[in-house]
């Protein structure tokens, strides 16, 4: 009752909302890059809000379906099909025993996640089901998916209620299509470290995403970035979508398996709903700064979650074929009611 | 107070900077102020992380906003934070130096002008405070090595160092907790498992605390590796005065 990998992907991992609590202690909290994405697959399917899913980088995985079970599609665009058919993202899929996902290259974006309805049967670790993998703990093995692995459900759950009504209309994927994203970020904690030159360039300029891109972090290519004397700080922690600028002036935006302190003067970070269109982007994307204040970006961060109970709302409510079914099973069951008085 | 300052680190992270040194005093008191705010239990924060100089605070915008959180951390840090009145808590972490186990005691030895033997005595005969955890999981930076054994890292990193390795980078010492790639002058391994993902606290050691390296031979190292493995090894901890 489960998953097998029939072929791995570039970097296929179990991931959740990360193992908080230990960063102190030196564990990278790992987790979702995107965590928007993520959040409306399990919403899709009325999972707790931190089950984990399957996130994937760039090329996807090809998976075999031991068991029924339904599962969502949500990120980037890699043109999923189920035994070759075309099947919509953002929707509720059947899927049957013996059935294959696969996809294609990444049309739009460059992650794409996948949650079960049946839950990935991993252990936890530390709090978490998500793969740290430097450390080498959580998810399958605490390594990425690889071509011959079998990952279990933890339970069956085979039906959902209003399965019909289970698909968003969301701009989301021509989102990522964008060639220019313009990040809101806070100021802080160490702009201080900068020259008021610096800062205007840091600002006003644009950047490129380069090829040194991964789970870790994002380098970007640019206009120097002055400091006032040096950008070299004493070590302090590191928040998810920290702009760190060392002393080459070029900034690097701190992800999901960031290191949990770093040595370097942070001139920002990334606000956590504008962190989504950063993660799906590809090398040579161009990169603005806007600065907002930290009470805007926490009031975007509230809006955004009024919008996934919006769409929880969308998804539970009964689609129109649903209805009319509704109505022509009420008038058959009073044709019986009738033939059995 | 007149020295801290509060900082924004994003929507969902804050920074207390409390100065801009690596001193005792000061980690003591970032030491204070994390068991303060972990009695207090404030809803919605997500991580406290202690650096050298340093607090980082990972909060839960959802419950908790910039503005709340840093109006209670400011009535916080104006208490009268008691450092150190607990004592200090004294890890003995038993090494066994030089041969194998330590491939670069007599580089280190070499650099200082002094024997193995000198060597191993400086380091073993002071605690060293644990100012921060991070770079690896249960990784310590130390502070106060003693001067005579500094010793630069080796030019030409090693792509694996053993778990539990303890060795020497510049002014700094520490302890490997897993097997990773490194730049250290090793001197000695340690039984001991500082890191153990499967055990129920995995991290044996918190900021704040201190480690006394204590020298065993190998068959005292042996003896104690076999317990540590079958899970019946506990370090010795010591009450230390302040």
């Amino acid at each position: 009752m489960g998953i097998r990998v029939l072929k791995g992907g570039m970097l296929t991992t179990v991931q959740d909302l990360g193992r908080t609590g230990y960063q102190s202690q030196g564990f990278s909290v790992a987790g979702v890059m995107d965590v928007r994405s993520f959040k409306i697959a399990n919403l899709l399917l009325d999972n707790p809000e931190n089950e984990p899913v399957l996130e994937f980088t760039l090329i996807g995985p090809t998976l075999e379906f031991t068991s029924a079970t339904i599962i969502a599609i949500t990120g980037g665009d890699f043109q999923p099909t189920v035994n070759e058919e075309p099947v919509p993202m953002y929707t509720a899929l059947y899927m049957n025993k013996g059935d294959i996902l696969k996809f294609k290259s990444a049309r739009t974006g460059s992650r794409g996640y996948i949650a079960f309805s049946s839950y990935l049967k991993v252990p936890v670790v530390m709090g978490s089901r998500c793969t740290n993998l430097k450390s080498k703990i959580g998810g399958f093995k605490g390594r990425k998916l690889q071509e011959g692995d079998y990952l279990n459900f933890r339970i069956k759950r085979r039906y959902l209620p209003f399965f019909l009504s289970r698909k968003l209309e969301l701009d989301d994927v021509n989102e990522f299509e964008k060639d220019e994203t313009v990040l809101r970020v806070v100021m802080g904690p160490q702009d201080d470290r900068f020259s008021k030159q610096g800062i205007e360039t840091f600002l006003n300029s644009e950047y490129t995403v380069t090829s040194d891109f991964d789970r870790m972090g994002c380098r970007l290519e640019g206009p120097y970035i002055a400091p006032k004397e040096s950008s070299d700080i004493i070590s302090d922690g590191i928040a998810f979508g920290s702009i760190q600028v060392p002393s080459h002036g070029k900034p690097i935006i701190l992800l999901a398996d960031r290191q949990t302190t770093g040595g370097y003067a942070k001139i920002a970070t990334v606000a956590s709903v504008d962190i989504p269109k950063l993660v799906q982007r590809k090398t040579d994307h161009k990169i603005r700064f806007k600065p907002i204040t930290v009470q805007e970006a926490q009031e975007l961060y509230k809006k955004e979650l009024k919008e996934l109970d919006q769409m929880r709302k969308v998804i539970h409510k009964p689609c129109k074929e649903v209805l009319d079914c509704r109505l022509v099973a009420k008038r058959v069951s009073k044709l019986f009611d009738g033939a059995n008085k | 107070m007149q020295n801290i300052k509060i900082l924004t680190a994003g929507d969902a992270s804050l920074l207390i900077e409390f100065g801009n040194e690596i001193s005792p005093e000061i980690n003591a008191k970032i030491t204070a102020t994390v068991q303060l705010m972990k009695e207090q239990h404030i809803e919605g924060v997500v991580d406290i992380i202690p650096a050298f100089c340093s607090l980082l605070i990972n909060y839960d915008p959802r419950v908790l906003s910039y503005d709340e959180l840093s109006k209670r951390m400011k009535r916080l840090l104006k208490m009268d934070i008691k450092t150190g009145e607990a004592g200090r808590r004294v890890f003995e972490i038993p090494v066994c130096y030089g041969g194998e186990y330590g491939p670069d005691l007599a580089n280190i030895a070499e650099h200082a002008g002094l024997t193995e033997e000198e060597v191993i005595k400086i380091h073993s005969s002071r605690d060293y405070l644990i100012y921060m955890l991070g770079f690896l999981p249960g990784f310590c930076y130390l502070g106060g090595l003693d001067e005579r054994i500094h010793t630069p890292r080796l030019a030409n990193p090693r792509l694996k160092i053993n778990a539990g390795s303890v060795g020497i980078g510049g002014s700094q010492t520490g302890i490997y907790p897993l097997d990773s790639p490194g730049g250290w002058q090793l001197m000695g391994m340690t039984p001991v498992k500082t890191y153990d993902p499967d055990r129920e606290v995995p991290i044996l050691l918190s900021a704040g605390d201190y480690i006394r390296f204590i020298p065993v031979d190998e068959e005292e190292y042996m003896r104690i590796k076999e317990l540590v493995e079958r899970d019946e090894y506990q370090c010795t901890v010591r009450e230390g005065e302040v």
